[in-house]
């Protein structure tokens, strides 16, 4: 079960641990909206290390506007990123990590 | 040539030796050739398996692509599940997730992999070595419009420039826009208008004629 829905805001977490992380830096501390849910995959950071990554992570797609990323963003303010992110680096929006 | 004479200096070419042999590379070569002794995999299975990654080419998402284009439903089914989709086709996409996103009039797609270089090898073959650069990960996802546009492509400002970072377990491919003027071509014609760089968003599929 994923704790998200296609839709909610949420905030990637502001964190900056040791190790393996597909979490990539720029994004932290980003708000953004989940964009599609694909499913759940073993915990990377803790593959990365030879142990099994359970339970699965459920995976968001994030989509995010520019302007949120980077304050200088030159282009519309329609364009957007979408970032893979795994759950347990997302907050739900208006909470502080 | 034979009016070639040896009495001037050539700069030397490196040989591949001639880098440092890093640490990743001692532990590759190590663990395959544990595999090879231990009997996990011989030595030929392991080159044709090499050889089979390098033989791969963007022809099979360009026929995906194709298809997408004339048949309305095989789209459908290539944006809900491509590995499906490609087997449908009899292309063999991996096992790992891959996913396709539509560019249309309004959203123009590009994909990147800031952290690595995440790409979808089996149907659009080895990534190009700028795919690989720091460059296009870091400007990518900063100043696409920047770097589309020294790829020669030029986006209007009321189309969304919709970045794909590729950072996890999931894969990403392009589907481009089907271009002017290519209404009743078949779908072999279709195909070679699909360029690798088409699919991963950093140009339009070519024009018709």
């Amino acid at each position: 079960m994923s704790r998200y829905a296609i839709g909610d805001k949420v905030r990637v977490r502001r964190a900056y641990p040791p190790g393996h992380v597909r979490t990539p830096s720029f994004i932290r501390g980003k708000q953004g909206v989940v964009d599609a849910i694909p499913g759940a995959y073993p915990n990377p950071e803790e593959l990365a290390y030879g142990r099994p990554g359970t339970p699965a992570q459920p995976l968001y797609r994030v989509r995010f506007e520019q302007g949120e990323v980077w304050a200088d963003y030159a282009g519309p303010a329609a364009d957007s990123i979408v970032v893979d992110i795994y759950e347990h680096w997302l907050d739900p929006a208006g909470e502080a990590s | 040539m034979s009016d070639h004479t040896h009495d001037h200096p050539h700069p030397k070419q490196p040989d591949i030796e001639d880098a440092p042999f890093t640490r990743f590379q001692v532990m590759t070569e190590a663990l395959a050739e544990l595999l090879i002794e231990k009997d996990v995999v011989s030595a030929d299975e392991f080159r044709a398996q090499l050889e089979r990654m390098d033989a791969k080419s963007p022809a099979d998402g360009a026929r995906m692509v194709a298809r997408a284009w004339v048949d309305p439903a095989f789209k459908e089914r290539m944006l809900a599940d491509v590995n499906a989709a490609a087997e449908e086709l009899g292309l063999d996409a991996g096992h790992i997730p891959i996913r396709c996103v539509e560019n249309t009039a309004d959203v123009h797609n590009v994909i990147v992999c800031t952290l690595c270089s995440c790409y979808p090898r089996l149907l659009i073959g080895l990534p190009p070595d700028w795919y690989k650069s720091r460059a296009y990960r870091a400007r990518t996802v900063k100043e696409p419009r920047a770097v589309l546009a020294e790829f020669g492509t030029e986006i209007a400002d009321d189309v969304e420039v919709r970045v794909h970072d590729s950072t996890a377990d999931l894969r990403y491919m392009v589907l481009p826009l089907r271009p002017a003027g290519t209404d009743g071509m078949g779908e072999a014609d279709l195909a070679a208008l699909v360029t690798r760089d088409s699919m991963i968003g950093v140009s339009r599929a070519k024009p018709a004629g």
